[in-house]
């Protein structure tokens, strides 16, 4: 045998093990897999890569990838991830273990889970958040089902039309197959419409509604009313949220919302080209059995110490499996402690000033890219973030191409023809000056 | 050993249910308690919700159990034990004492379906 | 180990602060120029520390953490292999890490998905597969919506019943409610496989299809595999493989080749990306020919974990075509060899060879006696604690009352693993002597048996300043 340093086997290793086993070969450990089903062919694989190998290999696709500065929002956004978070996401007492299931050698993940349902509670004002889902639109697919569960006979969620494509286009996968009827709540000037969500709860059979708190025009929307006319036909609201914006937002319980999603991203997570983000949920106490995911709960042990475990799992696959709350097993364990040690960092004050500072760049870029004359204002006076669209007076792949060709990502184009950007507190005046520069030319 | 209540009559899934005029007043057996170990919730119905013979109308949780309550009678829930849904350890400290629901049955006939304490006491044994 | 009692909330003191920001331009408006209707109330009671705070609080905590970089999981079908170090330091290169979901034509992004459908296809004999599910169970209920539009697509609507087996993962049962499907049980027999007679009556034309474990989470492989996949083809119906259990597969059998329809694979179980405390995985989803038009099905916000897969596509660079060929051979030969040390003092209820993992159904003498309990399982999981192994995986499958699962990988030393067996006869030993040490163990970490009653029946989810 050639050797791996993977595999710590010696061919002496192997032998012994197999005399202990009484067996004279490895294959025949797969003596009861029958003939037809064992595998003769030459897998069609590479040749084992070195390390070094490796390394060269990923940094020639890398290069492959252009390096943009990002102007595009849509859902991921490039906020600034400090140095402390990555050093301690990687220790491998955090990255390699397993699930807490055994709470006695797993208290390092239970407590940061714990902080982490706090802070989730923190800035949506919900009373309980789960231990986290997949993303941002699984966690929304999630609060529809858990509408309809909690409806009991009702079978329609109202989804409003200015909710990001990507949450609605996994909120009507999830639908379709559980047959739950989804009706779109129409938008008004960009905003959701009060007047449509009353119309569709007078047509009935109305379990809940999904609405958006920053909606995909990066407009900050007024949900004033909505839950009272849902609570009054025993409807629930989820708002579905960026977490960051929270944390000077009116939050979702303040709109008086049951239930909370949104995706943990923006909280210091990086791009990575989607993924591995991380989804929250949250909900009021009334609620607290009916959320799906784990959850960590506090206790004593039995010195009388303050200990944590998962808990309520009564609700989960492993033991009610057909009958669970949810098919969800995994969480983004490692990606909520990114979040975790993120709002750690930034505290109430840092919060803020990253707010600040993204609406002050992103209002500065909106007032430079007007200048250009080749944009016209979309939605005159609405209130906006970090993000906002634009009525584009050249092709939107035009502007595109201008950017990519100076080192920008934006103007991502929408089904209405709008384009999109987006300013974070990375972009520097002095980027976006380069970018207006870029346009005009 | 568990205990079983002479004047009551039981369901195959360990609910027992005691008949006071036209109301089932319905919880669970010594034996369901034993079996579920330290109870942590009850899952309840509304009052004024309807519940059907043999569907569930409830649960309840342990730590690393949950186990679905059907209902032995039709009918409509009129009262919920509200001391067992905020402390469920009523149930492991007397299931029969502590009942869960009452049901105002539609149809009592549906009483004859049920054992009597007798029955179960080999049906437990079984 | 050593218990640090802080939570990060504890230890924070107004006006300290972690972050290292641009000055706010005071000349411009900021967040407060939003009209006061749409502004919260008040700050959000999140903790403030400096960055050494920070720093010094997570470290502590994570050690009171296990991981496999501590040591040894036996831990049945979660595959707890070696996370190569490599791969953390490809998926952190800033030209992956700060790419924007959005951006197209990323030649390098498209040759790692490429290479992966390929790499994957060619492990598993599938034809392509399709990276948006985040999680096993997530792959699960994609592979699920395949096989319904598949049905629907031929205009057979009425097959909304899947079959699957007693023995099966709890999230397959799960997945396929969440996916609008009636579970149909099927019975396992003597042997611990799926009995073929039993299985013959279920199949009628309201079945979509079978969900399958091969080796199932008994480790036994189901030898019956071709002929359940004929009949199950030809009463209409397809075939879904759980990849939770390939690792012992890997380079000897591929689940195409079994007469599979559609499956999904951990990528953080077989393919060495690491578990995160619970996450995040990826769980992409291979099929067969006829399904690649239904591979479209839209689960995840938008190109699934691409950090994760990233990772695994590392892993199999460094593995290669020959040693990919060890891969589950010695995952298989280090599981036999536990079992055939531990079979005189645990209780094994199936006499056979295994793959990866094998089920013990507790102990052989547990210590009973007048007025003493015997050690259960849970006790001999609690007690392993004390020697510095994880815990086998209890009470599952449901088939035994005592079940302890025990999955070793290929990763994992002829010294480990004779260590563990060691500690696992003398933890019998003990349990014959006094069963009370067991009872009350674990002694040696951070906290002992917690109330998890307590736990349950007055939740405490949050911190809230005493």
């Amino acid at each position: 045998m050639a050797g791996f340093n993977y595999f710590p086997h010696t061919d002496q290793d192997i032998q012994s093990m197999l005399n202990r086993i009484g067996v004279n070969s490895l294959d025949q450990l797969y003596a009861d897999v029958p003939a037809d089903c064992l595998y003769q062919g030459q897998y069609d694989l590479p040749e084992a890569m070195t390390e070094q190998q490796v390394r060269d290999y990923f940094e020639g696709l890398a290069a492959l990838n252009p390096r943009l500065k990002v102007f595009a929002g849509a859902g991921a956004y490039d906020h600034y991830t400090p140095a402390v978070i990555p050093y301690l996401t990687q220790r491998s007492e955090f990255i390699t273990a397993y699930t807490p299931y055994q709470c006695e050698i797993s208290q390092g993940t239970l407590r940061y889970i714990f902080e982490y349902q706090s802070m989730i509670c923190a800035l949506t004002g919900m009373d309980v958040s789960n231990a986290s889902m997949y993303d941002g639109p699984t966690a929304a697919a999630e609060a529809m089902r858990m509408m309809v569960a909690q409806a009991k006979k009702k079978n329609t969620v109202l989804v409003s039309a200015t909710l990001l494509p990507q949450v609605t286009g996994v909120i009507q996968t999830y639908a379709k197959y559980a047959g739950i009827t989804i009706k779109e709540i129409e938008a008004s000037q960009g905003q959701t419409s009060k007047d449509s969500l009353e119309a569709l709860i007078a047509q009935g059979d109305v379990a809940g509604a999904i609405v958006p708190s920053i909606n995909r025009f990066g407009i900050i929307e007024n949900l004033e009313g909505m839950a009272q006319a849902l609570h009054a036909d025993k409807a629930l609201l989820t708002v579905y949220c960026d977490p960051s914006a929270l944390a000077v937002l009116k939050t979702p319980a303040q709109w008086e919302s049951d239930i909370a999603v949104g995706d943990g991203q923006p909280l210091g997570i990086p791009l990575c080209y989607g993924g591995p983000y991380v989804g929250f949920m949250a909900c009021r106490e009334e609620y607290m059995r009916k959320l799906p995911g784990r959850i960590v709960g506090q206790t004593t042990d039995k010195e009388g110490r303050r200990a944590f475990v998962l808990t309520l799992q009564a609700r989960e696959q492993h033991i009610r499996r057909e009958k669970a709350t949810s098919n969800i097993c995994s969480n983004e364990s490692l990606m909520a402690l990114w979040v975790t040690v993120y709002l750690s960092l930034m505290g109430p004050d840092g919060m803020k000033q990253v707010n600040d500072l993204c609406y002050q760049r992103a209002h500065y870029l909106y007032a430079k890219l007007l200048e250009t004359g080749k944009f016209q204002e979309a939605f005159a006076g609405a209130p906006f973030l970090k993000e906002f669209v634009l009525k584009p007076l050249v092709p939107a792949a035009q502007i595109q191409k201008k950017l990519a060709d100076a080192g920008f990502f934006g103007a991502l184009e929408t089904p209405e023809g709008y384009v999109s950007f987006c300013a974070t507190e990375k972009r520097s005046y002095q980027e976006i000056d380069e970018l207006v520069k870029a346009l005009a030319l | 050993m568990s205990k079983v209540v002479e004047s009551l009559k039981y369901s195959e899934t360990h609910e027992w249910v005691k008949v006071e005029g036209d109301i089932a007043v319905i919880g669970v057996t010594d034996y369901a308690q034993k079996e579920m170990g330290e109870i942590t919730y009850v899952d309840c119905p509304d009052v004024d919700d309807e519940v059907e013979k043999g569907s569930e109308f409830g649960a309840l949780e342990s730590v690393k159990a949950a186990s679905d309550l059907f209902s032995p009678v039709s009918g409509t829930v009129t009262e919920v034990n509200e001391q067992v849904v905020d402390d469920p350890k009523l149930v492991n400290d007397d299931a029969f004492e502590n009942w869960i629901i009452k049901v105002q049955m539609s149809d009592p006939s549906e009483l004859n379906d049920l054992m009597d304490a007798q029955s179960y006491k080999s049906f437990i044994k079984e | 180990m050593k218990y640090y009692d802080k939570l990060i909330f504890e230890i924070s003191k107004p006006g300290r602060k972690g972050y290292s920001l641009p000055d706010v331009c005071t000349k411009c408006q900021g967040t407060d120029a939003i009209p006061a209707a749409l502004r919260r109330d008040k700050a959000p009671a999140l903790p403030q520390v400096s960055e050494p705070d920070a720093v010094r609080h997570y470290t502590n905590l994570s050690q009171m953490n296990f991981g496999v970089d501590t040591g040894f999981y036996p831990l049945g079908s979660c595959t707890m292999k070696y996370n190569p170090k490599i791969n953390e330091e490809i998926a952190a290169m800033p030209a992956f890490a700060g790419l924007h979901p959005c951006q197209k034509g990323l030649k390098g992004v498209d040759a790692v998905y490429e290479g992966m459908d390929r790499a994957l296809s060619a492990i598993t004999g599938m034809k392509h597969f399709t990276f948006k599910p985040c999680a096993g169970a997530h792959g699960e209920l994609t592979g699920l919506m395949i096989i319904r539009e598949y049905h629907m697509s031929r205009g057979d609507y009425k097959r909304t019943r899947i079959i699957v087996p007693d023995s099966a993962h709890g999230t397959n049962p799960a997945s396929a409610a969440v996916c609008g499907l009636d579970v149909v049980v099927v019975k396992s027999n003597a042997q611990g496989l799926v009995d073929v007679e039993e299985l013959k009556p279920l199949l009628d034309d309201t079945i979509a299809g079978i969900m399958m474990t091969n080796p199932n989470t008994l480790g036994l492989f189901e030898k019956d595999i071709r002929q359940i996949a004929s009949l199950v083809h030809e009463a209409g119906g397809l075939l879904y493989y759980d990849g939770a259990n390939m690792n012992p597969l890997i380079g000897t059998v591929r689940p195409g080749d079994m007469g599979f329809d559609v499956m999904h694979l951990n990528l953080h179980k077989s393919f060495s990306t690491p578990h995160g405390g619970g996450g995040p995985g990826s769980g992409p989803v291979g099929v067969c020919e006829k399904l690649v038009p239904f591979l479209g099905v839209n689960v995840s916000g938008f190109n699934g974990n691409f950090g994760v897969i990233l990772r695994a596509y590392a892993y199999i660079l460094m593995l290669g075509r020959e040693n990919v060929k060890m891969c589950g051979k010695l995952a298989t030969l280090n599981a036999n060899y536990i079992k055939e040390s531990l079979k005189d003092l645990y209780k094994l209820p199936i006499e056979s060879v295994c793959k990866h993992e094998f089920v013990f159904d507790g102990l052989i003498n547990d210590g009973a006696c007048e007025g003493k309990e015997g050690a259960s399982t849970l006790d001999v999981a609690k007690r392993l604690l004390d020697f510095g192994y994880h815990a086998p995986t209890i009470y599952f499958p449901l088939l035994f009352h005592q079940a302890i699962m025990i999955e070793p990988t290929e990763t994992e030393s002829k010294e480990t693993i004779d260590g563990f067996i060691e500690v696992m006869r003398e933890i019998a030993a003990e349990a014959a002597r006094d069963p009370d040490i067991l009872h009350s163990a674990p002694h040696t970490t951070p906290i002992s048996r917690p109330d998890e009653t307590t736990a349950a029946r007055n939740p405490i989810l949050k911190y809230t300043e005493a």
